[in-house]
């Protein structure tokens, strides 16, 4: 069974130790504007909610690739960008229905989350326990399931 | 059992390699007929750019992949397919039969019916062998033509910029991308590219072509001056392959029509990708969207359904993302908006940002982007599911932008 990031938007205080961490360890800078995760806030901040991948079986965005670029590590079942195959198309971007890919013009690549090859440092970093990277089989992982099953194009 | 697969572009490999999955005991025949491993057409335009090399344009990378899965790639360019006889009859006279038969034979391009059209010196932008004729003949400083301004052209746009040429774009329509965006969009596309030394001709026919100089003449209407080139790019459409179809019964419209399983109306015959006229969001009507997404949802789709896993398909969406040198713009759906529909626009033509919503009561049909790279996805997942916003779509009519939040709101904010 693999693991998968749990979030709880009610336990978010908008802290931003996720996005940091984030774009530390993607980056090599404390960045929120770089992060792969991100922290949506509502009624000025009263409520938030950190919104990243959830690695989703149906793998739009890897699918939708025309270079191969997005791969299966089997190991942690995120889909991971390969930046040296990527040509920064963005057709990912828009097949994705999460919107969890990203364009970064900088790099004229895409970004998404990996997971951290299995070691997910926003989940690291949140002080409340609002991400965890858990079982898959939790209660939240449902939720995102009965989403994804919505976006079903069949398979 | 034995499926065969016309067309090796992606609608045929994703299918080929679901079949192996789906269906491990079967022979799966890949038919294609270019002298290409298969790739990628979208890939191109980086290739010109010479971001990538050819091998970068591979649709699968890893030495030995289709072998190795057990895929027989075979060259050749059906010509006819007889369904009384579940065969098939290549260009070069061979006879291959099969049990099960996906039609992903992808699309030509089409040039507008004008005098001169097939001169040298005129290329399509389409395979990978016309864009090594291009890369030969626009060394840096040439003077190029690219005839189109759809949404091909305008990626072949950004690579032949890269390239370095002298770039004239001629384009029929009174806009830039005129399937892809409306006035406002395609205008503000046509300044930034202009912006960035494109001379960029809108409603302007070329009416005829001619040799000149070594190069081509273009003839303009309206009395405009011709213009010359070394070497014009052709890309004014593409229609789907169906000429092998023939007398065989498949029905064809628009493209090949094929119902919720992409079957034809041919027993044992089914079709994917470009060529495939099938069904689509949000309205359910068949249409052709020769577009990445659709091509892998269908050969995947179509794949699952020939080895007998009864797997319907809930349908394709228009949408189209792009570059045009730096400024990026997307489109979803029905933009166009619906009869009696709401509509919701943000436009800040100074900074080349701009965003369109339309809405069926509240739930948005489609969308134009331009300026927006971060979340976008999340249009085609309103779109395609079709989640009423409730209070968030007056939200959405005052402030588009909040499209992100609105998704979150209504889909990710129940209890966790």
């Amino acid at each position: 069974m693999h693991k998968s990031l749990l979030i709880d938007p009610q336990k978010c205080t908008s802290c931003l130790q996720c996005e940091m961490a984030c774009s530390f360890e993607h980056e090599g800078a404390f960045n929120p504007a770089k992060s792969r995760i991100k922290v949506f806030e509502f009624e000025h901040g009263a409520r938030a909610i950190p919104y990243t991948c959830t690695q989703c079986d149906e793998a739009w965005c890897m699918h939708a690739c025309p270079v191969e670029a997005i791969t299966l590590d089997a190991a942690t079942g995120a889909k991971v960008v390969h930046e040296e195959t990527c040509v920064g198309c963005k057709v990912c971007t828009i097949a994705c229905p999460f919107g969890t890919v990203n364009y970064n013009a900088d790099t004229g690549k895409v970004v998404k989350c990996d997971l951290c090859g299995g070691d997910p440092q926003c989940a690291e970093a949140c002080p409340t326990g609002a991400i965890t990277y858990v079982d898959a089989s939790w209660t939240g992982y449902e939720r995102m399931r009965s989403w994804a099953e919505r976006l079903d194009a069949g398979a | 059992m034995h499926h065969v697969i016309i067309g090796a572009g992606p609608a045929g490999v994703i299918a080929a390699e679901t079949l192996r999955r789906s269906d491990a005991g079967a022979r799966v025949t890949l038919l294609g007929d270019e002298s290409e491993r298969p790739y990628s057409r979208m890939a191109i335009p980086y290739l010109l750019a010479e971001d990538i090399a050819e091998a970068g344009t591979h649709l699968r990378h890893g030495e030995g992949h289709y072998e190795g899965h057990g895929i027989e790639v075979r060259k050749g360019r059906a010509r006819s397919v007889n369904p009384a006889g579940n065969t098939l009859t290549l260009a070069d006279g061979d006879t291959l039969s099969y049990d099960r038969l996906l039609v992903a034979s992808g699309s030509h391009t089409v040039r507008p019916p004008i005098e001169g059209a097939d001169l040298g010196r005129i290329e399509n932008c389409w395979t990978l062998a016309d864009a090594r004729r291009i890369m030969a003949g626009t060394p840096r400083g040439s003077k190029v033509v690219l005839m189109g301004a759809g949404f091909i052209g305008c990626i072949i746009l950004e690579a032949l910029v890269a390239r370095g040429v002298d770039l004239t774009v001629v384009e029929l329509a009174d806009r830039m991308l005129a399937r892809m965006m409306d006035d406002s969009g395609g205008d503000m596309i046509k300044r930034w590219c202009e912006g960035k030394g494109v001379k960029v001709l809108t409603s302007t026919r070329v009416t005829a072509l001619g040799e000149a100089d070594g190069g081509i003449r273009l003839h303009l209407d309206g009395g405009a001056p011709s213009i010359t080139a070394d070497l014009v790019v052709c890309a004014t459409g593409v229609a789907p392959n169906v000429d092998f179809l023939e007398g065989s019964g498949v029905e064809i419209d628009d493209g090949v029509l094929v119902d919720d399983r992409l079957r034809t109306n041919v027993d044992g015959i089914y079709a994917a990708g470009d060529v495939a006229q099938g069904p689509s969001f949000p309205t359910g009507a068949r249409e052709v969207h020769a577009i990445q997404p659709t091509a892998s949802e269908h050969g995947r789709i179509a794949a699952r359904n020939m080895a007998g896993h009864d797997t319907p398909y809930r349908g394709s969406l228009s949408m189209n993302v792009l570059n045009t040198l730096g400024l990026v713009s997307s489109s979803f759906g029905v933009w166009m908006g619906l009869e009696g529909g709401d509509r919701a626009v943000a436009s800040d033509p100074a900074r080349f940002k701009y965003l369109r919503l339309e809405f069926d009561e509240d739930r948005i049909v489609g969308a134009l982007a331009i300026g927006l790279t971060q979340h976008v996805g999340v249009i085609r997942g309103l779109v395609q599911t079709q989640v009423p916003l409730g209070a968030w779509k007056d939200v959405l009519l005052k402030d588009p932008h909040r499209v992100m939040d609105a998704y979150l709101d209504c889909t990710q904010a129940s209890a966790a």
